[in-house]
């Protein structure tokens, strides 16, 4: 920390030394590479006062490479804050203590004069960015006072109460481009403001920011706050931190609040105009000047770093402009004519302002020579994939199409899966395949009767469906209510939902033998394989309730799981034999041959239908794309195996182990297959950028943080380092390899704004092709049409003169004479 | 006494003996004097007072229809006199739905029964009014509809009464002097005191009430029609064969509802005379104001017209009266005419309503209707609501509120209004995930009849749940009365709205108007703005408007100015479901309204975000992560992969670039939220 203190005090001289050396800069920057020096050569040029940031190596080892270029490259940005860099040789018999040992050899300091400031470890200056922000950090400590808490910003604030005012900005981490530009302009806005820099995302949110993903930064008015109790008004920058736009922004804030003019708009001038800035004028008479001041000032602060706001005194300016205009509006862009507008609040004139922000950016777009994004081009997959496919003929006539006609009675005929959809809709459409392809599958096997049925031809069919949303499957069984399906709309999901429902459950079963059978599978043999469990109740023929209470939930989960019922009078045998006390349920696994039981005392079908749920999830599932959501509903952060094919089964014994031992409790652990799930490898791509070598074991904390931890590859996935790995990352000791993005879904492109796009018509004058300019016209002419109609005739002073216009030729040149007139209103 | 039993009966049917009973166990006269009550009264059994019984009815309401004719739509009997109705039976479309074939049926009431629609009726095009008079017959008997026939209402006054629902009941009186006490009284009588206009020799004007209907009365005649609507020109059309002439005289030009797109101008199948006209063919329109005139008879019993002025000067002798043109030797009514005929329309019979009902007439445009309320209800008394072509001021020369096809809808949603108001049945609605919001939209403009028919009158409104996940939608609601959504529906709009109307382009009305001129349509999306022909405009609001924002409007809008406007572009075939040039650009409009990314997602692409991202787009949240997910097929993943939005991960090995599904390739576009992925996401976390 020593030279940190002496640094502070002789900075200004820095400061003061600038100029000199810019002037070095040209002879400097003509220099190709660094300079190389030797220790002592380096020593010796090292002048008073000037900061210099030497690399210290022994040879041009191919690992320091990468960080020479960059460093190479953060040469020019150093120099033009006077700061030289110098590259310094250790291999000529000359040694310093900088030179160091193997291990840091890595090192570059930072010395002002011969004092050293600052030692960094080459990986923190990993690119020309980190480089020029740790160095003007370490440089402005004063100037810049970083903290971490709210208390800290408080301390400060009251502290600069009536005194300056303070930059405030919040960077994700040090070294971020963000970082830098924040530097760049407390380098030169040091001396003026107060900067301060955190890197705590919970401090940003505590002062009620929402979008914490990216880095902010805030101007706190303290300067005119005379009272300590009041808080320093704050002002959030809402462009992305560049060195360019908190430039921009600081010089706005510095820009006075409000001027009053009383010349044309179209003359005057602020700094706004010269920032790319629009000026919005508020236009005042003498009458209303206090009420109009209080307005623009109030304007003025919703505005501040986004335009300059003028209050326009109208009385004395000798400028002719409408009447009702109460607000004009000039754009940055020369040459553009100044708008004259009605706006009758604060919101509007803000808009205003923001969508005219909007299409600069657009615009600015442009000029890049990046090609503004082409709104008309889908960008929607599955609209886009249907409509690609809509040439394709589907063998439609698998299913049976039905009309309002025939809806009722094919439904009440037999029994019959009814899909809802419309013809326009792309989901649907998509889902209309699938659909097909389980029409293929089940042709001439099935019992059920497939239907579809075009809501957009069939309206009053659907809504009586109470279908008002699509795509819908409905399966209708005689004597039943109509059942929605609640799968996912793919072939897979829904076959095995129509295969479940040709047994109606739960299963009543009537012997102990035959519920032996249930639970060994053999009962329903071909049905097993579509349902991971099949669930026993059983109960004595007494238990009435909880009997219902089983149905209701086996009803419930219809398609999903086999449900039976056994309630025999020697169902005690069975509870006997699997040890449990009645009412209860018997759930056998078949994959595992495993029967578990479960008591059900007193439990109300939606938790048995929770239970149930619950105990058909595997305890290490191979994850899908279909079964995900089912195991994200628990809540907890996910252990994945990636597996370029099946998985090793040293690996699956190993992680079953730690299940076995609880210690997989926080966690659900599961496996990917890349040969079943290719787009995991998209995953992978995203958590480390390049494809790593497989087996790879993650944990991905998808619920709270989005951190995601990968174990080291270079250890063996055995139970006991996994252990210790998992006790480490449990512990805070682990660093994540990657947080995963928390943006919000916006639009992905902006839409046509036809207000402005109409507005404009009606600010500015005929210009414009024909059909805008009779848009005004009409409204006249309607407005004029009554009273024009009646002064015709009673108006005109004698009955010679009237009777001119019953002449027919006449009529129609007052006709011609009168749409003349309408026109020339324009 | 025998009206309040069979009052009683439909109440309570399973009564029906002791109902018999009753009056002859209680034979006392007295009783007349008590008004028989009813929740609700409609007067006028015509085509708007049975729709209203119609859902009175279906609502089960305690209600009365009073006609004073024997049977319903008795205006029909007599109107048009030469029979055709010019409101079009469209029976074929090419549709099936439903809902979209009565965008073009403009004689059905709206029922649940197929049967009673009116193409079972007629298999005319312009259909005869007799064919509407069994309709309408056959409507009031197969739905049963509680219709006193024979019962005219002479007088209608107000009783004030604390316990009544709107503070006082309506007190009808019929012929009989039998009196009926109703808390809400539901007007539907239509216009029926023909128009006339005050002028010296009015008396020898022939009324279309009562002219003769027989070509044969008007052969070899000079004739004179006074009025330029459709009973005008249906009146020319008829004997436009057999006269010498035909001279159209009225107050201004005539209005066709084909440059109007209103349909109460006039319609091309009655615009003959305008082609003989202009075809040299010695009929002709004049314009002129009709109180200005006078008609005087000459010896031979002809008719010359000339001006009340000089009337007003002279002495009043038929044969010495100065003529116009005595001054002016060109003058164009210079003929003498065999006869005149005066078509001239109808007005709103006030006379019936005591002056404490506060019934007054309407603005300068539609002095012939009473005032009332965009919620059709009287703004002199509460609780009295006008329904069917007398409630017309609200949309006059605009819409279709003053015919069937316009006010069946219009009725309807009196009813809706009615039901919150005095049950607490609050306005229908559906609730969707933000998800389905375009489809909810792009199926109503589609399909529904009541906004096309009603376009600008009644629109639909979406009402956004808290953080816009989820929406209700509110069909045909009275737009003008959209500040007071709230009190109206029953519903709440506090996280902002849309409503969705439909309109003609702003420039593309009007009597004059060319609408056959050169580029008159539209087909450029971002040109849809200036879309000419009736089109879908959805308005959003992120406030509910107040009553002001809405009085005071900018001219020409049908609402206050929105927070964003939307247009879907117009369509030759009235078909908006094209996916780039109509669903796109509605959902890019949504998405920037509610800051969201609406999009469509394969399962696949929601299981990449779901471990790759901490949030996901709304579709996978409100589907895939409730096992609700789009699986595909393998061909449309192949056409994903073709098209750039999906990638085949198959293929991605080691060595590739490893481009990120949300990095943007020439020519494709990014499937990752909206903005730039921020340059954090590749740093070191560590420093």
């Amino acid at each position: 920390m020593q030279p940190q203190l002496m640094m502070s005090s002789s900075f200004s001289v820095l400061r003061v030394g600038i100029s000199f050396v810019m002037m070095c800069i040209f002879y400097m920057s003509a220099v190709d590479s660094l300079p190389e020096l030797s220790p002592q050569k380096f020593f010796s040029t090292l002048q008073p006062g000037k900061a210099t940031l030497a690399y210290f190596c022994q040879a041009d080892f191919p690992s320091t490479s990468v960080f020479l270029e960059e460093l190479n490259e953060a040469d020019k940005p150093l120099q033009d804050y006077g700061i030289s860099v110098t590259k310094v040789n250790c291999v000529t018999k000359e040694t310093s203590r900088y030179c160091g040992s193997e291990k840091n050899l890595m090192k570059a300091y930072l010395f002002r004069g011969h004092i050293l400031l600052r030692e960094f470890p080459t990986d923190t200056l990993f690119n020309v960015d980190a480089i020029v922000a740790h160095v003007l950090f370490a440089l402005l400590f004063n100037e810049v006072k970083y903290i971490t808490t709210l208390g800290d910003l408080q301390n400060t604030e009251n502290a600069l109460k009536g005194k300056a005012n303070i930059a405030f900005s919040y960077v994700r981490a040090i070294g971020t481009p963000e970082h830098r530009a924040v530097m760049e302009a407390a380098f030169v806005y040091g001396t003026t403001y107060q900067f301060v820099l955190t890197t705590e995302i919970a401090l940003l949110q505590s002062i009620g920011t929402e979008d914490i993903e990216y880095a902010h930064l805030y101007f706190f008015h303290c300067k005119p706050v005379l009272d300590l109790t009041q808080q320093c008004r704050r002002t959030l920058m809402e462009q992305s931190l560049t060195t360019l736009n908190i430039h921009r922004f600081i010089k706005t804030m510095e820009a006075p609040l409000l001027t009053e003019v009383a010349e044309d708009p179209q003359q005057v001038s602020t700094v706004h105009l010269q920032l790319g800035l629009p000026l919005v004028f508020i236009v005042s008479q003498q009458a209303t000047y206090e009420a109009d001041r209080t307005t623009a000032e109030w304007v003025a602060w919703r505005l501040l770093g986004k335009a300059g706001v003028l209050l326009l005194l109208r009385d004395s300016l000798e400028v002719d402009f409408p009447k009702n205009a109460n607000v004009v509006f000039k754009r940055a862009e020369e040459g553009v004519p100044v708008e004259f507008l009605v706006l009758s609040n604060i919101d509007l004139i803000v808009s205003r302002v923001e969508s005219n922000m909007h299409i600069e950016e657009m615009h600015e777009d442009e000029d890049n020579d990046i090609e503004g994004p082409d709104m008309d081009i889908q960008d929607d997959e599955v609209a886009e994939t249907v409509y690609r496919d809509r040439k394709r003929q589907l063998p439609l006539e698998l299913t049976v199409e039905l009309t309002e006609e025939t809806f009722n009675a094919t439904v009440t005929a037999s029994d019959s899966i009814v899909l809802f959809y419309a013809g326009w809709q792309a989901v649907s459409m998509a889902f209309l395949q699938s659909y097909i392809d389980v029409a293929i599958k089940l042709k001439g096997t099935s019992t059920m009767l497939l239907t579809r049925v075009n809501c957009a031809d069939w309206s009053h069919v659907c809504a009586k469906q109470n279908v008002t949303e699509f795509p819908v499957v409905k399966m209708y069984k005689e004597g039943e209510n109509p059942v929605s399906y609640a799968g996912m709309l793919g072939t897979e999901d829904l076959l095995k939902f129509i295969q479940l429902n040709r047994i109606s459950c739960p299963v009543n079963i009537t012997s102990v033998q035959e519920a032996e059978e249930y639970l060994s599978g053999k009962l329903h043999k071909d049905l097993v394989s579509y349902s991971s469990v099949s669930v026993l109740g059983l109960f004595s023929p007494t238990m009435t309730t909880a009997k219902e209470e089983f149905t209701e939930a086996g009803n419930y989960l219809k398609g999903c799981v086999i449900t039976g019922i056994y309630s025999e009078e020697d169902v005690l045998t069975l509870s006997n034999k699997y040890a449990v006390t009645l009412p209860a349920l018997l759930l056998a696994r078949h994959k595992e041959g495993k029967i578990e039981s479960i008591s059900l005392a007193n439990v109300h079908a939606q938790e048995i239908v929770q239970i149930i749920t619950n105990a058909s999830l595997e305890i290490f599932p191979e994850i899908t794309v279909e079964n995900l959501p089912t195991y994200l509903r628990l809540q907890k952060p996910l252990l994945i195996l990636f597996s370029d094919g099946s998985i090793n089964p040293q690996h699956k014994k190993a992680i079953l182990m730690l299940l076995k031992e609880k210690h997989l409790d926080s966690l659900t652990p599961c496996w990917l297959n890349l040969k079943n799930t290719p787009v995991g490898r998209g995953i992978l791509q995203a958590y480390f950028d390049t494809l790593p070598p497989l087996p790879l074991l993650a944990v991905v904390n998808l619920h709270s943080g989005g951190q995601v931890f990968a174990f080291p590859s270079d250890q063996a996935i055995t139970e006991r380092n996994l252990l210790l790995w998992l006790k480490k990352l449990e512990a805070g000791l682990e660093s994540h390899i990657k947080i995963l993005p928390a943006q919000k879904w916006k639009p992905p492109l902006p839409a046509y704004d036809f207000l402005s796009m109409m507005d404009a018509t009606t600010s500015q004058h005929p210009t414009r092709k024909v059909p805008e300019c009779i848009k005004e016209t009409d409204v006249k002419e309607n407005d004029k049409e009554q009273p024009e109609d009646k002064s015709a005739i009673r108006n005109e002073p004698t009955g010679t003169l009237r009777t001119k216009h019953w002449n027919r030729s006449n009529w129609f040149e007052e006709a011609k004479k009168q749409f003349r007139h309408d026109n020339k209103e324009l | 006494m025998g009206l309040s039993a069979a009052a009683l009966l439909w109440g309570l049917p399973g009564l029906l003996l002791t109902i018999a009973l009753h009056p002859a166990l209680s034979p006392c006269p007295a009783q007349a004097s008590v008004p028989a009550h009813r929740d609700y009264c409609v007067l006028g059994a015509g085509p708007a007072g049975l729709q209203m019984a119609y859902f009175l009815q279906r609502a089960g309401r305690d209600y009365a229809v009073f006609e004073r004719a024997p049977g319903p739509g008795s205006f029909f009997t007599r109107y048009p006199r030469h029979g055709k109705l010019i409101s079009i039976n469209k029976r074929y479309t090419g549709k099936a739905n439903a809902e979209f074939n009565l965008r073009h049926d403009w004689n059905s009431l709206l029922s649940h029964d197929p049967r009673l629609l009116f193409r079972h009726y007629s298999n005319a095009y312009f259909p005869d009014a007799g064919d509407m008079v069994r309709y309408l017959g056959d409507f009031a008997d197969r739905l049963g509809l509680h219709v006193l026939y024979n019962t005219t209402i002479a007088h209608v006054t107000l009783n004030k009464d604390q316990r009544a629902w709107n503070g006082h009941y309506f007190i009808l009186t019929d012929q009989k002097g039998q009196a009926y006490q109703c808390s809400v009284l539901l007007v539907a009588t239509g216009l029926s005191v023909p128009n006339q206009v005050d002028f010296p020799g009015s008396e020898y004007v022939d009324g279309y009430e009562s002219m003769s209907v027989d070509p044969k009365d008007f052969v070899g005649q000079n004739v004179l029609i006074l009025g330029r609507g459709n009973s005008a020109f249906e009146t020319a059309e008829n004997i436009l064969g057999v006269t010498n002439f035909i001279h159209m005289l009225s107050r201004s030009r005539v209005r066709l509802s084909w440059a109007t797109h209103y349909v109460g101008d006039l319609r091309a199948i009655n615009n003959g005379l305008l082609d003989t006209y202009q075809l040299k063919s010695l009929d002709g329109l004049l314009e002129s104001d009709l109180t200005d005139l006078a008609i005087v008879k000459d010896h031979e019993g002809k008719f010359h017209v000339t001006l009340k002025f000089f009337l007003e000067e002279g002495n009043r002798s038929a044969d010495a009266v100065p003529l116009p043109q005595d001054d002016n030797d060109n003058f164009a009514l210079r003929v003498a005419y065999d006869r005149v005929i005066r078509c001239l329309g109808w007005n709103f019979d006030f006379s019936i309503f005591s002056k404490s009902l506060r019934l007054s007439a309407g603005g300068e445009l539609s002095k012939k209707y009473p005032l009332v309320k965009a919620s059709y209800e009287s703004k002199g008394s509460r609780g009295l609501f006008v329904l069917g072509t007398a409630s017309h001021s609200v949309d006059y020369r605009k819409s279709a509120g003053g015919f069937i096809h316009g006010f069946r809808y219009t009725v309807r949603a009196v009813h809706r209004l009615l039901e919150q108001r005095h049950h607490g049945v609050t306005w229908p609605s559906t609730e969707h995930p933000i998800t389905q919001l375009a489809s909810a939209i792009i199926r109503r403009v589609n399909e529904a009849s009541g906004l096309y028919q009603m376009f600008s009158v009644l629109a639909d409104v979406v009402l956004l749940e808290e953080n816009a996940t989820a929406f209700e939608y509110l069909e045909e609601f009275p737009m003008q009365a959209l500040a007071q959504l709230e009190t109206i529906t029953g519903r709440r709009a506090r996280h902002g709205l849309f409503v969705i109307n439909m309109e003609y382009g702003r420039n593309f009305s009007g009597p004059d108007k060319d609408v056959f001129f050169h580029d008159r349509s539209v087909g450029h999306t971002e040109d849809a703005w200036l879309s000419n022909f009736l089109h879908p405009v959805i308005y959003y609001y992120r406030h509910l408007p107040t009553e002001q924002e809405v009085r005071f409007r900018p001219a020409g809008w049908p609402l206050p100015r929105p927070t964003a406007i939307h247009h879907i572009v117009e369509d030759f075939l009235t078909d908006w479901t094209a996916p780039v040039g109509h669903i796109l650009p509605l959902r890019r409009f949504l998405e920037n309204c509610l800051d969201t990314d609406l999009r469509s997602f394969y399962a696949e692409s929601c299981f990449l975000f779901a471990l790759t991202r901490q949030k996901l787009p709304p579709f996978c949240q409100q589907g895939y992560l409730r096992t609700q997910g789009l699986v595909g097929t393998e061909s449309l993943r192949q056409h994903g992969v073709e098209s750039g939005l999906l990638r085949d991960y198959a293929t991605v090995g080691r060595g590739d670039s490893g481009q990120q599904p949300g990095d943007r390739r020439p020519g494709q576009h990014p499937l990752a939220p909206g903005p730039p992925v921020s340059p954090f996401d590749s740093n070191k976390e560590e420093l």
